[in-house]
């Protein structure tokens, strides 16, 4: 039994997360972080896949208009800019919850959600400039595969974000209501921003393949 | 030794929820335990079962002798193409899920799954989805008719009617409920072991639950992604799949694929598992290079991901990607040779018993490793595009699956069963059943070799009778009835045992996992004390080895569970609705679909908030 004692140094009764359960927790992690982590990468898979479409049909649209007629990096410059800055606020937001502070956590989170919602605010006013000005066309007789590629890959992204955003004022309306409280419950903001961030590379990918790459000679 | 007894009888284990189950039927469809989830599941594999096979068993009929016409054209298409989605989808994954889901948990001594809401989700998903694919029977009068593949552009809206439409909407909810029962289960033996169970002590058969879970998790999305793309052809008229446009039909290949081959790995891992758990009890002896068995299970279910091209070889891709995808593939053969190997060195020279569960478990080895030698053929391009698309690799697959997969799930109820219900099945029925299904299954597959040399492709419903594939097929045929007839007296055998089987008791087996150290049917709460895992074998060591035994708490644990909830079941029906107004996006009879989706995406939204607001 005693040689044995090394590997019994994990405490089989801390409960955590939201659950109460009476849980072995083998890791030392919140399971709820470390189904965050798996589910992400469940999503690379999936936003790799929609990536990897367009890529793999990059060129083979047999209608116009082509990515270098419909894209402007200054405008998606900004957009971009203000999805990275709510990554900031977000790491802010996780921030305070760890030092105890909901108030100053949920006012971080509110402007995590305006942000967001900024960026996709700019992408339904690029969707609708690509296709009322540019004639980028999405599905029907008119479509061309970089546009049925191109509004489906960026679209699941805004999707994400959006979801993103619902999440942030969910969690916002619970801080308020004091049915998430700092504590072992901060772990749940902290798996919003994993969230978050991981949207936010996506993002970066997208805008660094897709668009700028498109513009190097 | 008999400590454990007397803890059970001396101290009852402090317990509570926040709110108590439900009875009856109110309390299977809100349940969140995740044994009432598994049996929910094995039950669910075990009808399907029948179903799919009841399809084989019609266009098997329909190809016993040449130039029949009994199921033509998109009958016998539609036909073979559920037999094979139900086989894959709702009979040997859910089974699989069923024993991930109900002993996953007592293999690794926790009290339930990392998130037992979501456990619930998963399977109300999966049952929605379940009742989608099949639904197309209902509303369109005819099944999905483009094979399991689903190969776009094939599966267009210039080539396919709405039967398609329900596949994908099916095979959409499927995807989703594996995807979170992936993530869940990752968690829940990575985090939820008992103290002591490091991973090396892991059980087998949980190892290659883990292994699955991964694949599971990782590549549904690629498939995902092709069904969404597919549902956007046929709803919104993008243009992924239209080769008039530009669009290319390796894209679909590609993305089916990625997830087609970690699939096969998902369906047969487990049972190199139950065969891994089997071995041992009936040998009265350690696994033979225990971990070998474990870093092998691995190895396979990373290579699973670098493999798929070679269901593309005819397909023009290439010599270079052929090259690459013939080498990984036949790496594959190297973790799977020393699985075998390591089971042969497991029975070598043993004092074996020979209950059923052994037997399938015996038989699982020489029927798989039949399927994997005919499937390392089709690793070298040369051979492959003789091969591609012929019965000959109908025999391939059966060998893998039903040899391989299925066998190892029979040896698993019989073995488990007890555990389950705490009712013996009946020895005698199940040798009959064991013996009267590997002849039926040998002389259904096995011609199927000679038929595929001798020509005959697969997807055709009838052949000239000059062709020279009268016997075979005829043979074939014969040996479906057989199967049949021995998996009805499988199911008759578990039924009357739920009645009339002797008691089991906790330890039946004299077995070496935690999961035989609580009582037959487990408690709710599994086990009255976390059990403390001191080696690979916990309750073998117990039993046997002094100064090994489980220690017993000196006091009860309180004991909190889950309660149950209906939210789970709202965020499906909710999940179900965006999917049913996606069906019916341009309307049914003038009146739109689309609104649906807002109601559905809205339902969400509320469920998800009642979901997290819920305490638990």
């Amino acid at each position: 039994m005693s040689a044995h004692a090394d590997t019994l140094t994990h405490d089989s009764h801390e409960a955590h997360g939201h659950g109460a359960l009476s849980e072995n927790n083998f890791l030392g992690l919140p399971n709820i972080k470390l189904a965050m982590w798996a589910f992400l990468g469940s999503e690379c898979m999936f936003f790799g896949s929609l990536i990897g479409t367009y890529f793999f049909y990059h060129g083979n649209s047999l209608s116009g208009p082509l990515p270098k007629d419909v894209f402007s990096i200054g405008i998606t410059s900004i957009s971009t800019f203000l999805l990275l800055m709510s990554s900031v606020t977000m790491a802010l937001g996780v921030d305070a919850m760890r030092q105890q502070k909901p108030m100053k956590a949920r006012t971080f989170i509110l402007l995590t959600a305006a942000l967001g919602a900024c960026f996709v605010g700019f992408q339904v006013v690029e969707f609708h400039e690509f296709y009322t000005e540019k004639h980028l066309v999405f599905a029907g007789p008119n479509a061309s595969l970089f546009g049925s590629t191109f509004y489906t890959m960026t679209g699941f992204h805004g999707t994400h974000v959006t979801v993103g955003v619902i999440w942030l004022l969910i969690m916002s309306v619970l801080i308020t209501k004091k049915k998430l409280v700092p504590g072992k419950e901060a772990v749940n903001v902290e798996v919003m921003g994993l969230y978050w961030h991981f949207v936010d590379i996506v993002w970066i990918v997208i805008f660094t393949f897709v668009y700028l790459l498109e513009f190097l000679k | 030794m008999a400590s454990i007894a007397d803890f059970a009888a001396a101290q009852k284990p402090i317990y509570h929820q926040e709110r108590p189950s439900k009875t009856g039927l109110m309390d299977w469809l809100t349940t969140v335990d995740h044994k009432k989830i598994g049996i929910l599941y094995g039950g669910a594999g075990l009808f399907w079962l029948l179903i799919g096979g009841l399809e084989a068993l019609l266009f098997r009929i329909q190809l016993a002798k040449p130039d029949q016409h009994i199921f033509i054209g998109d009958t016998y298409n539609g036909l073979v193409t559920m037999h094979a989605t139900t086989m894959v989808f709702l009979a040997v994954m859910p089974m699989i899920a069923g024993f991930s889901n109900y002993f996953v948990p007592l293999m690794i001594g926790a009290r339930d799954v990392a998130f037992p809401r979501m456990n619930a989700f998963s399977w109300w998903t999966f049952f929605a989805g379940s009742l989608t694919i099949n639904a197309s029977l209902l509303f369109c009068g005819a099944f999905p008719a483009a094979g399991w593949t689903g190969y776009a552009p094939l599966t267009t809206k210039e080539f396919s009617g709405m039967p398609i439409d329900f596949w994908w909407a099916g095979l959409t909810l499927l995807a989703v409920s594996s995807m979170v029962a992936g993530v869940n289960f990752v968690v829940t033996i990575l985090n939820l072991r008992a103290p002591g169970m490091t991973l090396m002590r892991v059980p087998v058969l949980t190892w290659m639950m883990l292994v699955i879970q991964f694949l599971l998790a990782f590549s549904f999305p690629p498939v995902a992604v092709g069904l969404i793309l597919l549902a956007f052809d046929r709803t919104f008229g993008t243009v992924f799949y239209s080769t008039g446009m530009g669009g290319d039909p390796h894209l679909w290949q590609h993305l089916f694929w990625l997830f087609g081959h970690p699939e096969v790995y998902v369906l047969i891992l487990p049972s190199m598992g139950i065969v891994s758990e089997i071995l041992p009890v009936f040998t009265r002896r350690p696994l033979f290079g225990h971990h070998a068995v474990i870093f092998s299970g691995v190895f396979i279910g990373f290579v699973g991901f670098g493999v798929w091209g070679h269901h593309m070889f005819t397909a023009g891709m290439g010599p270079i990607a052929d090259a690459a995808f013939a080498s990984t593939t036949a790496i594959v053969a190297i973790p799977t040779g020393v699985k075998i190997f390591n089971w042969i060195g497991t029975m070598y020279n043993s004092k074996m018993t020979f209950p059923t569960a052994m037997l399938f478990a015996i038989s699982f080895i020489p029927m798989f490793t039949l399927g994997g030698l005919s499937g390392m053929m089709h690793a070298s391009p040369p051979l492959d595009l003789q091969q591609h698309d012929t019965y000959f690799v109908v025999a391939h697959f059966h060998y893998v699956l039903v040899g391989g997969a299925l066998q190892g799930l029979f040896a698993g109820f019989y073995f488990y069963m007890p555990k389950i219900s705490g009712k013996m099945l009946n020895e005698t029925l199940g040798k009959i059943h064991f013996w009267v299904f590997l002849i039926g299954f040998n002389v259904t597959f096995f011609p199927m070799h000679m038929l595929g040399n001798h020509g005959m492709p697969r997807r055709i419903y009838t052949y000239p009778a000059d062709a020279g594939w009268n016997t075979e097929n005829l043979l074939a045929t014969g040996g479906v009835f057989l199967m049949a007839g021995a998996t009805l007296l499988f199911v008759y055998n578990l039924i009357t045992s739920l009645k009339n089987g002797k008691d089991a008791g906790s330890d039946p087996w004299d077995a070496n996992t935690l999961e035989w150290m609580t009582s037959s049917p487990p408690p709710v709460h599994n086990f009255d004390f976390t059990p403390v895992v001191l080696s690979e074998r916990p309750l073998w060591d117990h039993k046997y080895t002094p100064g090994m035994e489980i220690p017993v708490p000196e006091q009860a644990e309180e004991i909190h569970m889950p309660s149950p909830s209906w939210k789970p079941m709202w965020v499906s029906a909710s999940a179900g609705l965006i999917i049913v107004g996606l069906l019916t996006f341009s309307g049914i009879a003038g009146i739109p679909g689309w609104p649906l989706c807002i109601v559905g995406a809205l339902g969400v939204i509320f469920s998800v908030y009642a979901w997290v607001t819920e305490p638990v």
